[in-house]
């Protein structure tokens, strides 16, 4: 049986759930299924809006699922299991902490920043190259930076299931380019098991072990893509005619391409 | 340097030119000392009579401060459960948001028959003007906790305490602070509100007595004794400020 095992998860948010009232109930997700393993990184790939982000929050036990079911590690998910790490879009960073008290912040709320909380969170700022800044505010740091230091805080408590909601979307694409390489490497180093939505058709592809592309509302999972590129990846993957490929089938899937298209089809 | 001197100078000159037309109204127009009295006599009257205005000094400062505390004492745990609980929230928050608007010295008389002259009467009236903008600021405080850093305690499955002492409460205090400002300067209008409808010390009741006395001088003294007692408390919360200042956010680059 697989690590991770999503099935026929569906969620409707009724009026009520909605923030506007008046609503006739929503399909954010429907019969969404799908498998991992453990130390995989699979992405969600879909528009904006598609949902994805509502079933990572299911998966995560944020919200609950109207039905299907949902299991990790062999234990149904209905709340939250204390056992994951959250990146968000926002570095989302408590501007009243400094950088090393913000990455140790989920330690102190399990109950467990001693020792050896601290020297793990001195080496994960180490392997994001942040160790020169632990002391300082998180105002101090460019955005880039800040988003390193979320992902060292969702790595503190090494959790079983490492969960990225478009991370590094509000980043410039250089910067993006390299927490791409550093997520490659920290997941290298952790064997972290990487759950991680993005509507980047390129970033989906040069990380993941599998991409699973979404429909637009309600969402399904439209097409399942495994990216056997293997690792260690370099930024030259990219240029790799099997990665234009995925990129290719990606495409299509999400509807930005006519299957098989040409160049040139349908241009004047 | 240059701007040292000119953020000096612009308020010393401000200053200058409202004592000279404060002089010249007073020689031109050749006003009788109980209407408006040179500036001189004023501050002659201010340190001929320093030792009663500070002593009723003393007790508006008294009742200002023991309101705003208890202002404080009540009203933030009143903001945290408005904040946490919906159903306490429809109940209370528009009730009293739309409590705020009633002018409150118009409460001061029926507190008195309720809680005499002394000084209970004072304390609830500077704790029904401080009351408000504490309660208001620290519920939209509460309520604005980022969402990312609520869910993040949550799937950690942190306990409601946890969240509100780490998460929604240094990420309030901004707004605390705020309303502890406004409250503070609300508090001393509300102490002097007391001493004017009824009682028998304090700056308003000094205040209230020298002008019946026609004793014009020492009513613009305790006038001015008031203003610096405003300015002392304001600058006590701001002293709070200061100590916590790790936790309020910061302050954006100056170019």
């Amino acid at each position: 049986m697989a690590f991770g095992s999503v099935k026929n998860v569906r969620k409707v948010f009724s009026s009520g759930e909605l923030k506007s009232s008046g609503d006739e109930p929503v399909v954010a997700l429907d019969n969404a299924s799908f498998e991992f393993e453990q130390g995989e990184l699979i992405s969600f790939l879909g528009p904006s809006g598609c949902g994805k982000t509502t079933l990572l929050r299911i998966i995560a036990g944020l919200i609950p699922k109207t039905s299907g079911s949902l299991q990790i590690g062999g234990r149904d998910i209905s709340e939250p299991l204390g056992d994951y790490g959250f990146v968000f879009q926002s570095p989302s960073l408590m501007h009243w902490r400094s950088v090393v008290d913000n990455v140790l912040f989920p330690m102190e709320i399990l109950r467990r920043r001693d020792a050896a909380a601290q020297r793990r969170a001195a080496e994960l700022l180490d392997l994001v190259g942040l160790s020169a800044f632990s002391k300082a505010r998180p105002h101090q740091l460019s955005g880039g930076m800040q988003q390193r230091v979320a992902l060292c805080r969702a790595l503190i408590h090494q959790p079983a299931l490492l969960l990225m909601d478009e991370p590094f979307g509000a980043l410039d694409e250089l910067t993006r380019l390299e927490m791409n390489d550093l997520l490659l490497r920290i997941r290298r180093e952790t064997g972290a098991t990487v759950l991680f939505v993005t509507h980047s058709i390129s970033e989906a592809v040069y990380l993941s072990d599998k991409v699973l592309v979404f429909s637009k509302r309600p969402a399904r999972v439209a097409r399942e893509i495994a990216v056997d590129l293997g690792y260690p990846r370099g930024q030259q993957v990219r240029f790799l005619p099997a990665f234009t490929a995925l990129e290719r089938s990606a495409s299509e899937a999400l509807g930005v391409i006519p299957p098989g298209a040409e160049p040139r089809d349908g241009l004047r | 340097m240059k701007r040292n001197l000119s953020r000096i100078g612009y308020p010393l000159a401000g200053i200058t030119l409202i004592l000279v037309v404060w002089v010249l109204i007073c020689w031109l127009g050749n006003l009788p000392t109980v209407v408006l009295p040179t500036p001189d006599k004023v501050v002659r009257a201010f340190v001929a009579r320093f030792d009663i205005l500070f002593s009723e000094g003393w007790i508006t400062f008294k009742e200002t401060i023991y309101g705003f505390l208890l202002a404080m004492v009540i009203g933030l745990p009143m903001a945290v459960a408005i904040a946490n609980s919906r159903p306490l929230n429809l109940m209370f928050y528009p009730l009293l948001v739309a409590l705020q608007s009633v002018p409150k010295v118009a409460l001061a008389p029926i507190v008195m028959i309720w809680l005499g002259t002394g000084i209970e009467s004072k304390l609830a009236i500077v704790w029904l003007v401080a009351f408000f903008p504490i309660i208001v600021d620290t519920t939209a405080g509460l309520r604005s906790t980022p969402r990312e850093l609520l869910e993040l305690a949550h799937s950690l499955r942190a306990t409601p305490m946890q969240i509100f002492l780490k998460v929604q409460f240094p990420a309030a205090l901004p707004f605390v602070l705020t309303g502890a400002k406004v409250a503070m300067t609300l508090a001393v209008i509300g102490a002097v509100i007391g001493e004017f409808v009824s009682s028998s010390e304090g700056l308003g009741f000094l205040l209230l007595s020298a002008t019946s006395q026609l004793d014009t001088p020492l009513a613009f003294a305790a006038l001015f004794a008031l203003s610096l007692l405003g300015v002392f408390s304001y600058l006590l919360v701001e002293a709070v400020e200061m100590l916590v200042a790790d936790w309020l956010p910061p302050m954006p680059e100056k170019h």
